[in-house]
């Protein structure tokens, strides 16, 4: 039976080994200059050394360059795609279609994954973004099983899934914290605040924490919960579903590897001894349950929700 | 092409922008074109953003459409959602249709629609929507080269950036002017879908953004208030867009349509808003260099504003002043009370449709694309069989009384608070 790939989001270099002993197949990495919500901060340097240990292990890695690009990084986008091809990572991500056209002018050869996280919602998009140039489509979070399951059916390109972690639900260019600060007057605070770690949005009438963070693409605003369905893999994978990705934004390096971890017992059950995976899953989940941090929920995201309009 | 030429020793400008105005059903369409829009957009029963707008069946568009074409004025249909599978079977009727009832483009972010659209209604245009958030030049050069005639840029573009899209890519550009905005990137929130199982790219949009929240921090496991008792919470609502004072410069960059948000408004707002619109572009294009912008026309914007208003990202992103905290909407400081249906010039009699209560001793003002703004005390009110009325009570009841000055078919009268 089909493996899915197992991708994983590195909090640093040195954080790679141990994902990759954990049973990652993958990692995606890069810089907030052209990446959005990453797990880590990657200079060019840290890629160059990502790539020594991810080729040791087997690791593939996968660079994000998905931001919203306005006219002023345009120019030197090519510089670092160029930059990424002669590394030879093994896949560009992006949302923008200007990253495909610098791919096409100076690295026609490098793969392209189709991530812009809201918008790819049905197989035809994606198998456009495919004949575009994408071998993956990364499929929006905000899908059900079905519809997930009814898009590889019908997919001429790989698709991606998150099966854990946070997800983005907002992004503004506009400086939301540092404004809320400024308009309370207390100017001193604004730097300090904007970028601090750890903020939150209640929302009182539904009992929820968003978490909300400033960098240089703009304000973010995060799922109050994190997605986890360690034991619901049966349907995607019988469906071959070709990634599973787990989101560490936010989160600590240990938690990431842990979740790593139990997600590669669950793939490696669920397609080898699924009578021992249907045995074991709840256990698989109630393990991660253990190591969820306080603030953090657990729920099972849109897969099994139904959703209006 | 050049956006100005000296005529008779005077420059005026030759590339005048549409003026695209919203409509959400066909009274306001109608309205929309009377009062100046050069075209309309609209949306349809399905693949629209506005699942709780009125809406238009196909016949109401095909009457819109004939109803414009006398104007000269395009109807365009928002078929901007990002559709799921679902959402496939029947799209290809659907486009169908909107060809044959006159349409003349419609305004896509999914592929699939944009692709399906010119593979079986070959006649509409297509416009990229800022659902796609458009940002940069080499994006809006990849969308040339799948054969769009125009795509609507983010609200998130500076002049600068509009400028240099421009220059490097011949397409036509679409830019908003005024209305409510998203605050976040469009295509890019999902808060919605998050907070109230809606899809917000499918239409079912609850504008979470526009709630209050408490910011805290959490130090370890314990999570700090970073607000007081007595500080506004923290929010996120924009305050709506206002353009006025930048159309020249848009004008001058050549931007090809000039749109205006709000297709959930009221005609009173379509009707003001479009026709101090037209009259700012007809202004500036007739006599750029001695254009001013005059105080009434901002005066008249301020009628029928329902929240404060700030220009955005035109000028460079835009801080905490052209959010809102606290308060949240401003009280609009006049009402519409009725809709001018026949003047009788001999008797000096209006017919008119209520439209909200009125009584006589009130003062009114007129306003429409033929005449100038005018105040006026209402005397006796009759209704149809020439009854004495004390009030215009009741919703679109037909009355008449008299007006001093000339007034013509969709005229409007509003009340002052």
């Amino acid at each position: 039976m089909k493996k899915p790939e197992l991708l994983v989001t590195p909090t640093d270099v040195a954080h790679i080994e141990q994902l990759a002993q954990a049973g990652a197949n993958a990692v995606i990495i890069g810089e907030q200059r052209y990446g959005l919500r990453l797990a880590g901060e990657f200079s060019r340097q840290d890629i160059i050394d990502a790539m020594h240990v991810a080729r040791k292990y087997g690791v593939r890695v996968y660079v994000a360059m998905n931001a919203l690009f306005h006219n002023d990084k345009v120019d030197e986008l090519s510089d670092y795609v160029r930059f990424l091809s002669e590394q030879q990572v093994d896949a560009i991500v992006f949302g923008d279609p200007a990253v495909l056209m610098t791919v096409r002018e100076v690295a026609p050869h490098m793969k392209l994954h189709w991530n812009t996280e809201t918008t790819a919602t049905n197989w035809y998009a994606c198998n456009y973004w495919g004949r575009k140039g994408a071998k993956r489509a990364v499929l929006a979070r905000e899908l059900n099983m079905e519809e997930i399951i009814d898009i590889k059916k019908h997919a001429e390109v790989e698709i991606e899934v998150q099966v854990h972690g946070m997800t983005c639900m907002f992004q503004s260019k506009r400086s939301l914290i540092g404004n809320y600060f400024e308009y309370q007057g207390k100017f001193m605070e604004v730097q300090q605040m904007k970028y601090a770690k750890g903020l939150f949005l209640y929302d009182k009438e539904r009992d929820n924490k968003y978490p909300i963070f400033e960098d240089e693409n703009g304000t973010h605003i995060m799922s109050p919960n994190d997605i986890c369905i360690i034991d619901e893999l049966e349907d995607m994978i019988d469906a071959e579903i070709d990634s599973f990705k787990i989101d560490g934004v936010l989160h600590e390096p240990d938690y990431i590897t842990e979740v790593t971890k139990l997600y590669r017992r669950a793939i490696d059950l669920c397609t080898e001894n699924r009578e021992q995976y249907e045995e074991e899953k709840g256990e698989l989940l109630a393990r991660i349950e253990a190591i969820q941090p306080k603030h953090r929920p657990l729920d099972t995201g849109f897969f099994f929700k139904e959703t209006v309009y | 092409m050049s956006i100005s030429q000296i005529i008779d020793g005077k420059r005026v400008i030759v590339k005048k922008p549409e003026l695209l105005a919203p409509a959400g059903n066909l009274e306001k369409l109608k309205v929309a074109v009377h009062y100046g829009a050069d075209a309309v957009f609209i949306g349809g029963q399905e693949y629209g953003l506005r699942s709780n707008a009125d809406n238009f069946t196909l016949e109401e568009m095909a009457e819109g459409v004939q109803f414009a074409k006398k104007y000269g004025a395009k109807i365009y249909v928002t078929t901007n959602i990002y559709a799921h599978n679902e959402n496939i079977p029947g799209l290809e009727d659907y486009l169908r249709g909107l060809e044959r009832v006159g349409v003349h483009g419609i305004i896509v972010a999914d592929p699939l629609i944009i692709e399906t659209a010119r593979r079986v209604a070959p006649k509409l245009e297509v416009h990229l929507s800022t659902q796609q958030s458009l940002t940069n030049w080499k994006a809006v050069q990849f969308w040339k080269e799948e054969g769009l005639e125009r795509v609507v840029l983010a609200r998130e573009t500076s002049a600068e950036e509009i400028r240099e899209i421009k220059e490097k890519v011949d397409i036509e550009i679409e830019t908003f002017i005024h209305g409510a905005m998203c605050i976040a990137y469009s295509g890019r929130c999902v808060l919605s879908n998050h907070m109230t199982a809606r899809d917000s790219n499918r239409g079912g949009c609850c504008q979470s953004c526009r709630w209050d929240y408490d910011l805290y921090k959490l130090e370890g496991d314990q999570a700090m208030a970073l607000f007081d008792e007595n500080d506004d919470p923290f929010a996120m609502s924009p305050k709506d867009l206002n353009l006025i004072q930048s159309i020249p410069k848009m004008i001058e960059l050549g931007i090809d349509s000039l749109k205006i948000e709000g297709r959930m408004k009221s005609i009173h707002y379509v009707a003001t808003v479009v026709s101090v619109y037209r009259k700012v572009i007809d202004a500036y294009c007739a006599d750029p260099d001695n254009f001013v912008i005059r105080k009434e026309w901002l005066d008249e914007l301020d009628k029928c504003a329902n929240r404060d208003t700030a220009p955005a990202f035109f000028e460079g992103v835009p801080g905490y002043k052209e959010q809102m905290f606290g308060v949240h909407s401003k009280k609009t400081t006049y009402d519409f009370v009725g809709l001018v249906l026949d003047y009788d010039k001999q008797t000096g009699i209006v017919t008119l449709q209520q439209r909200n209560f009125f009584k006589p001793g009130d003062e009114v003002e007129f306003f429409g694309p033929e005449i100038e703004n005018f105040t006026q005390v209402i005397e006796k009110i009759w209704d149809e069989e020439g009854n004495e009325l004390d009030a215009a009570r009741h919703p679109l009841q037909i009355v008449r009384f008299k007006v001093d000055r000339e007034v013509f078919p969709y005229n409007m009268m509003r009340k002052g608070h």
